[in-house]
């Protein structure tokens, strides 16, 4: 068959994935820079494609509770948003994992704190990797870096949120939300008839048949020792998915002496930074963590056995740099360059980061 | 009359204080499930309130929605299996405070679900402190000299605002205090059910209820005290039927 390759915005990729990946409901409220997406759905009209269901909620805690709600009941649902908009979801993704609900919540992230900026940023790495709401909870946590894994992602992380029964988020920014590229589209998926949910999904509420038990989604124990069973069940998963589940580009490490890590829109201008530094003589590498959650602790851990320094670069003030120091637990020198405000790093400030900061001179 | 309980309340022990009408209310919701035979085909949506553990009573699929979020929760569920029955039960912190925006949102979107809204005029679970719905001069936890309206607003009658939203179908508004109004709120309950499957709109149920621990009155002081005093404000009847605002 003929490759369908279009050229489109990391927003549109995304929506068109979920129409594709057979996604039942979609579920959201707009903010830039991430409205293309609810914009797109909006004027595709999936219900008549697929029979998804798309609806512009009164607000993002709104929209992350209709998630939850069909969540439950074993259907392919998601929500997109924005920093802002991402912290309201906060207590609906607590609920989500804490229930074990498998759903998707995109975050095209901006420049923070507060109402704070409509440009790109990286800055709710810390919220995403971390919990974000209350109770110790993870999310699996995918950083696209280009359109094309924007929209690949949405199938990878609904195959690791129903793997697992648990929440994943793509977290992307506002560049790559905005960007156009080219993207290989994939041939339509059909979405799982009712009866499917039922018989692959007994834990969904899909109405409790004559005779037997009623299913019942809740994030409540009252009992503290029941509950703090359920708490190691729960941590238990995230064991198992930090040992199974690490995803990460490595590039030019064989031979590097230096080191850069970075993801999203950093990554790709670390790419280039590497180029140059390389085209210069340096032994230079990149890392790029796809998954944030779980967190590429080995891989950068061995990689510290054999390289002289690593740099950190990230559009935030340095979260994903403390990361990289556990891994590294001080075996050789992290240093961190970063832009904050909606400022994107330009590969010569990496350049000139990596040079005085660890190559020296 | 020998009362035949229903299969559809679990044999859980009921965590309300005796004398709540939360458990009178539970058993009608489920009484009329049985009695149209639809369990199959029902999905309930409990809240954060007293009636947060509703799920263990019930004895249908549920879940368990954040403080207030059960209308979105309900949305998302009936949007996604629209055939099903779906209904919320709320106490009036959730519905009118805190879930002020999804109650009024999913009203307006005209959600084919049924709403139950446990008016009890004050936040039972959390001890008795002031909601929305308190009666102007009334005691609680957090107004212990009674409600001053102009320092703390005026007891918000969402359930007559609620009507003039065009996407409600039938709202009004019940007790479940004496055999004669159970029965009333019994037929209210199973009309609405009847019309979200007719796929009608949003039907929404109000039952003025007694918390009598946190009235701090017996059941049968609080009972009284409630016609006295809540009924006047929040006076039983339809306020809409059929569509159209009653006059
Ligand atoms: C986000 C959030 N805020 C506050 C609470 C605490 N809380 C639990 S129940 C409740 C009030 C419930 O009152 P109401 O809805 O009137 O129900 P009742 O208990 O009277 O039946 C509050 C404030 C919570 N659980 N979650
Ligand atoms: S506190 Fe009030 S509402 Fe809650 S169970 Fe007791 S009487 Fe009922």
């Amino acid at each position: 068959m003929e490759k369908e390759i279009k050229l489109m915005k990391g927003n549109e990729a995304l929506a068109e994935a979920a129409i594709r990946e057979g996604v039942d409901g979609y579920f959201g409220y707009p903010i830039t820079p991430q409205s293309e997406v609810l914009e797109y759905l909006a004027a595709e009209r999936p219900w008549l494609r697929t029979g998804m269901v798309v609806l512009q909620a009164e607000s993002e805690v709104a929209a992350i509770n209709m998630v939850y709600g069909g969540a439950g009941t074993g259907k392919k649902v998601m929500t997109s948003s924005s920093s802002p908009g991402v912290s309201l979801k906060q207590e609906g993704i607590s609920y989500i994992a804490g229930a074990e609900l498998p759903a998707l919540i995109v975050n095209v992230m901006r420049a923070g704190p507060g109402l704070g900026a409509i440009q790109p940023a990286q800055a709710d790495y810390f919220q995403a990797t971390k919990g974000g709401g209350h109770g110790d909870y993870r999310l699996i946590t995918l950083a696209p870096s280009s359109v094309q894994e924007m929209y690949d992602f949405v199938h990878t992380a609904f195959e690791l949120a129903f793997k697992y029964r648990t929440p994943a988020m793509i977290l992307a920014d506002g560049a790559i939300g905005q960007m156009m590229e080219k993207v290989t589209l994939k041939p339509q998926k059909e979405r799982l008839a009712d009866d499917k949910i039922k018989e692959l999904y007994p834990w969904a509420t899909t109405g409790r048949k004559k005779d037997a038990e009623r299913t019942f989604i809740t994030s409540l124990d009252l009992d503290p020792e029941r509950f703090e069973r359920h708490n190691h069940a729960l941590q238990a998963k995230y064991k198992k998915i930090e040992e199974n589940e690490v995803i990460v580009e490595m590039l030019n490490v064989e031979d590097a002496e230096y080191i850069i890590v970075a993801f999203g829109t950093s990554a790709r201008v670390s790419f280039k930074a590497m180029d140059l530094l390389r085209e210069e003589g340096y032994k230079v590498g990149l890392v790029r963590p796809i998954t944030l959650w779980p967190f590429p602790k080995k891989e950068i851990s061995q990689l510290a056995e054999k390289v002289k320094g690593i740099l950190t670069v990230e559009m935030n003030a340095g979260q994903m740099v403390e990361d990289v120091r556990l891994a590294v637990n001080g075996r050789i020198p992290v240093e961190f360059y970063g832009r904050m405000g909606g400022m994107i790093p330009s590969p010569e400030e990496v350049v000139d980061a990596m040079k005085q900061k660890l190559i020296g001179g | 009359m020998v009362y035949k309980k229903t299969p559809l309340m679990t044999d859980k022990v009921l965590s309300y204080c005796p004398g709540c009408g939360h458990g009178t209310a539970h058993r009608i919701t489920m009484e009329v499930v049985e009695e149209m035979g639809i369990q199959e085909d029902v999905l309930g949506v409990a809240p954060v309130g007293c009636s947060v553990l509703a799920y263990e009573f019930m004895n249908v699929d549920m879940s368990e929605a954040a403080h207030g979020r059960a209308p979105a929760v309900a949305t998302g569920m009936k949007r996604l299996w629209p055939n099903k029955l779906v209904f919320t039960y709320q106490g009036d912190g959730d519905l009118a405070a805190i879930g002020t925006a999804e109650t009024i949102h999913a009203c307006n979107r005209g959600e084919n679900i049924t709403i139950i809204f446990i008016n009890n005029g004050i936040y039972g679970m959390t001890g008795g402190q002031m909601a929305p719905t308190t009666l102007e001069g009334m005691k609680s936890s957090t107004s212990p000299f009674g409600r001053e309206a102009d320092i703390m607003g005026h007891p918000l009658k969402i359930t007559e605002l609620i009507a003039q939203l065009p996407g409600v179908y039938s709202v009004s508004r019940h007790a479940v205090h004496k055999p004669a109004a159970v029965r009333k709120a019994k037929r209210a309950i199973r009309k609405a059910f009847e019309d979200q499957l007719a796929k009608k709109g949003t039907t929404f149920i109000e039952i003025v209820s007694n918390c009598n621990s946190g009235w701090k009155m017996t059941p049968v002081k609080s009972n009284e005290w409630m016609e006295e005093h809540m009924f006047p404000f929040y006076p039983l009847g339809d306020i809409k039927k059929d569509g159209k605002l009653v006059k």
